[in-house]
């Protein structure tokens, strides 16, 4: 028994292990002084979208411009700028989809309430369906008539 | 009411199909974003110039008259394809084009100013002014996402247009002579 612990303690250590590896080469080499400071850095620079590659922060990126990004981020952050100062920078230069996340407005109101609506309509969709089939299984519960039985 | 049942679905569908025309007809050009600065003030900068790098230009040195902005590299083939198009159109001395040497790439200071320097002597000069943004970090100060790309401001230092890519004559005309000529107000 105690070694199948163990064995299986291998097991989740080396999944662990693989599970972490591509952080180890981390593209961004760089920390900053101030612990703070950098896990602001690290929470930007994967909130800010790298425009010149598809699907990856400039976090994630090797891209040069990606370099220049977070170099420009970090700058910012030791210069004493707010999040927020650093995010309204990099959209009034490259627009609202530079973030991941983009803001909750009038604009983008459907994009983040749709979702939620349609979760609700196809609920609302099957809890009906179920309820009639449920209802045809009753029906034919019902004993035969009599003319059936004759 | 059974007809009616049908027709929810099928309303749903005809809806969803109208919202994606919609989508798809006026969605900009995909993979290019459009600049948030037209209408605003090109961004600040001090820049030294690429032939004499102790000589430094700032956007107060271009202010009053109009004038293109166009980001390049000698690393950059795209701007290689354009530059004969940008020699084309300088000519017509229609408005100064400011080039802005972008990220050259080299290991030293002097190698990198070669680099611009000789692929200017190479294809030729088309620019009233070249200005050398070595780490790049005026590019981002304009929203640059890719060379080449080319920006127009007018004489109160405003951009009005931008072009991502590579230009051409029509464009050119178009865009950039059109709107200097006579019809400033046009955007």
């Amino acid at each position: 028994m105690v070694g199948q612990a163990v064995n299986r303690a291998r097991v989740v250590l080396l999944v662990l292990l693989l599970a972490t590896s591509p952080c180890a080469l981390a593209v961004d080499s760089v920390t900053l002084a101030d612990p703070a400071q950098q896990a602001r850095y690290l929470a930007l620079t994967h909130e800010i979208r790298c425009v010149v590659c598809q699907g990856e922060s400039i976090a994630d990126s090797n891209a040069d411009l990606a370099a220049d990004f977070r170099r420009q981020v970090r700058e910012m952050l030791i210069a004493g700028k707010s999040d927020q100062e650093v995010r309204d920078y990099m959209v009034a230069r490259y627009g609202e989809s530079i973030l991941y996340k983009p803001p909750f407005n009038v604009r983008t109101a459907w994009l983040w309430l749709a979702p939620g609506i349609l979760l609700i309509v196809g609920a609302i969709v099957a809890v009906r369906i179920q309820r009639q089939r449920a209802a045809l299984v009753d029906q034919d519960n019902e004993p035969l008539e009599e003319d059936v039985r004759s | 009411m059974k007809i009616g049942k049908f027709l929810i679905p099928l309303g749903a569908f005809v809806l969803l199909a109208i919202v994606l025309a919609i989508g798809i007809k006026h969605s900009p050009e995909k993979g290019v974003i459009a600049s948030p600065f037209i209408g605003k003030a090109a961004p600040q900068f001090s820049l030294p110039d690429l032939s004499q790098p102790t000589k430094s230009i700032t956007t107060a040195d271009l202010k009053g008259r109009w004038y293109a902005v166009n980001f390049f590299g000698s690393w950059c083939y795209a701007c290689r394809q354009e530059h004969p198009t940008l020699m084309e159109v300088s000519r017509s001395r229609v408005l100064p084009i400011i080039g802005f040497d972008w990220k050259e790439q080299a290991d030293s200071a002097n190698e990198q100013d070669d680099l611009g320097r000789a692929f200017l002597n190479q294809l030729g000069n088309p620019y009233t002014l070249v200005l050398a943004d070595r780490d790049g970090r005026t590019a981002i100060n304009y929203g640059v996402t890719g060379a080449p790309e080319t920006y127009l401001v007018n004489p109160e230092g405003v951009i009005v247009y931008k072009l991502t890519g590579q230009i051409t004559k029509e464009i050119w005309e178009k865009e950039f002579v059109a709107r200097v000529q006579g019809k400033p107000d046009k955007s």
